[in-house]
């Protein structure tokens, strides 16, 4: 297939101008759109022996309804990419780690072929996506036994592997992957008896309750968690308990649930220990990096996107934002040549900076600073709720002026919400910040 | 008069649907933000349908597993026949994107069709 013509191309390179490290659906994404934007030499770091990232393993359809206007499986949505790579002539490298990215964008990456090599790259964007929160990050009592699996490990065992995890299953945590499991699940003949949900609300997408719980009728327990597993060998049984306001178990509600797999589906959390190393400066919120509305990290030349900046519901969003860093990597190259772009940071830069504030329900906004003069004619600034509001309104407050105040039927933590800001409304308004908010009235 | 309240399942938006019956017949659709809500809520409420994805065997493959999907929706209370029919499939390499691999799935009149491709390993 034309995939190996491809990567064996210039595979002694040791400069690029641009190294992705990724090749999910925001690497593609971004590989694809700095390539039209004219840039020839670009290479794309990938860990696994595909490109597609996780969306090979997400059969279920749903994709791209806002990309390519019809409903795609995970598996079709990354081909259209994939095969946007192939048609464009980018690199790729597959089976090939990244151990390292420096601060002056030194890339250290090994695989079976090359053994350990350093690429020097110009722009480097980051799109290692994010992994899911595992047991030990979750203080669950209990025995350690087998049969215990974090959803997205069962969804690759039995969609790409074509294994069953178990019969009789447990699901702790709503969020999508949990959900689209627990269907999953059902549908290969497994009994999947409850969905435990610690907070009052899903982490999971509406739809993803409606088709996937609903429709089969497995009880989702809101504002409950596993307070036992039992078992030496093998999972044998749980124990669920309801929470009170304190997210702690309240004595007397417990319900205990025979069963051989428990699944996690705990929340997602981007995967930037490569980000860290190099010294770009992280998000507690989101635990992804800070940018800017070039989708630019703390280190100049270093670019985020997708789920390694922040968790993304949808992958429309994510191939969108990633074309962003993509064409901006581009901008930044060609701005290379400019004395001013180099070292020192340029004070009416400095000057013209607006902040980006989220607060009274607001998470956090990516991105969290705004050049006027960089950003594009109109910035989508997406953010998540930190609980369910509704009948509220989402409002935006250009200093101390409130600018745009949206009523919203329903506003829940589970879906990424956005606000659209225009050029020509920021560039010399001597704006400071911008703060985004859930107002009741 | 029956109010029944919906998820719009159209588009991830999941807008929440409000719909006026009176027996069969749908009085007024309201919550909407696009046409398709209108468009599935009135469905969804006399004639519920879905899109079914799953695997199937594959050999000769360079996976063991090939995803498919149901190439347009069919009737929810036929899934568990559509699934049946797609377990006992096996199919041979190559396979790709929308190879139909099952052309009536379970009397439906709806194919089966491939989402990945799947390439032969020879030898």
């Amino acid at each position: 297939m034309m995939a190996d013509t491809v990567h064996t191309a210039e595979t002694t390179a040791r400069e690029y101008d641009i190294v992705i490290v990724g090749g999910g659906p925001a690497g593609l994404a971004a590989a694809a759109a700095a390539k039209r934007a004219g840039n020839d030499s670009i290479l794309i770091l990938e860990r696994d022996h595909e490109l597609g990232g996780i969306l090979n393993q997400c059969i279920h359809n749903g994709f791209g309804l806002h990309t390519f206007k019809e409903e795609l499986t995970g598996p079709e949505y990354a081909w259209r990419f994939i095969q946007q790579v192939y048609d464009l002539g980018i690199e790729y490298k597959l089976n090939t780690m990244v151990m390292d990215i420096s601060e002056d964008r030194v890339v250290t990456a090994m695989n079976r072929e090359d053994g350990m090599f350093q690429i020097r790259a110009k722009a480097v964007i980051l799109a290692m996506g994010c992994r899911e929160r595992p047991r030990g990050a979750l203080n669950i009592p209990g025995y350690r036994p087998a049969g215990i699996f974090s959803a997205g490990t069962a969804q690759r065992l039995v969609n790409m592997e074509g294994y069953m995890p178990g019969k009789e299953v447990v699901i702790l945590g709503s969020g999508d992957i949990g959900l689209i499991m627990a269907r999953r699940m059902t549908l290969e003949g497994a009994k999947v008896k409850v969905v435990a949900e610690l907070m009052p609300y899903s982490g999971g997408l509406k739809r993803n309750i409606v088709q996937c719980l609903d429709d089969f009728g497995i009880p989702l327990k809101l504002s409950h968690t596993v307070v036992d597993i039992e078992g030496k060998e093998h999972i044998t049984a749980v124990t669920i308990a309801e929470v009170g306001p304190d997210r702690r178990p309240v004595p007397g509600t417990e319900e205990r649930y025979t069963c051989d797999t428990l699944l996690l589906s705990c929340g997602l959390i981007p995967e930037n220990e490569l980000s860290k190393a190099a010294g770009v400066e992280l998000s507690p919120v989101t635990s992804g990096p800070v940018v800017n509305e070039s989708l630019e990290t703390s280190i100049p030349g270093v670019f985020a996107c997708g789920n390694v900046l922040h968790v993304h519901d949808l992958v429309d969003y994510v191939s969108e934002e990633a074309a962003r860093a993509g064409e901006n990597a581009v901008k930044y190259i060609q701005g290379l040549g400019e004395a001013q772009n180099e070292g020192a940071a340029d004070p009416a830069a400095e000057a013209r900076r607006i902040t980006l504030i989220a607060k009274q329900g607001v998470r956090y906004t990516v991105p969290s600073t705004i050049d006027p003069e960089k950003m594009d004619d109109l910035l989508t600034v997406r953010f998540r709720v930190g609980d369910v509001y509704k009948d509220s309104y989402v409002s935006v407050y250009f200093d101390d002026e409130r600018v745009s105040h949206m009523k919203k039927r329903i506003i829940a933590p589970g879906e990424m919400e956005q606000v659209i800001l225009q050029k020509s409304k920021l560039t010399g308004a001597g704006i400071r910040n911008i703060t985004i908010m859930i107002e009741k009235e | 008069m029956e109010k029944r309240e919906l998820t719009c399942i159209g588009c991830p938006m999941g807008c929440l649907v409000t719909v006026e019956m009176e027996g069969q017949e749908v009085l007024s659709v309201s919550g909407n933000t696009c046409k398709k809500g209108e468009i599935y809520a009135r469905k969804e409420v006399v004639d519920p349908t879905r899109i079914v994805t799953s695997t199937v065997r594959i050999e000769g493959g360079d996976k063991p597993r090939l995803s498919v999907k149901t190439k347009s929706d069919v009737p929810k209370n036929r899934i568990h026949d559509v699934m049946e029919e797609i377990n006992r499939c096996v199919v041979t390499a190559p396979v790709h994107i929308g190879d139909v691999v099952i052309e009536n799935a379970a009397g439906t009149g709806v194919p089966v069709i491939a989402t990945r491709n799947v390439e032969a390993v020879l030898g």
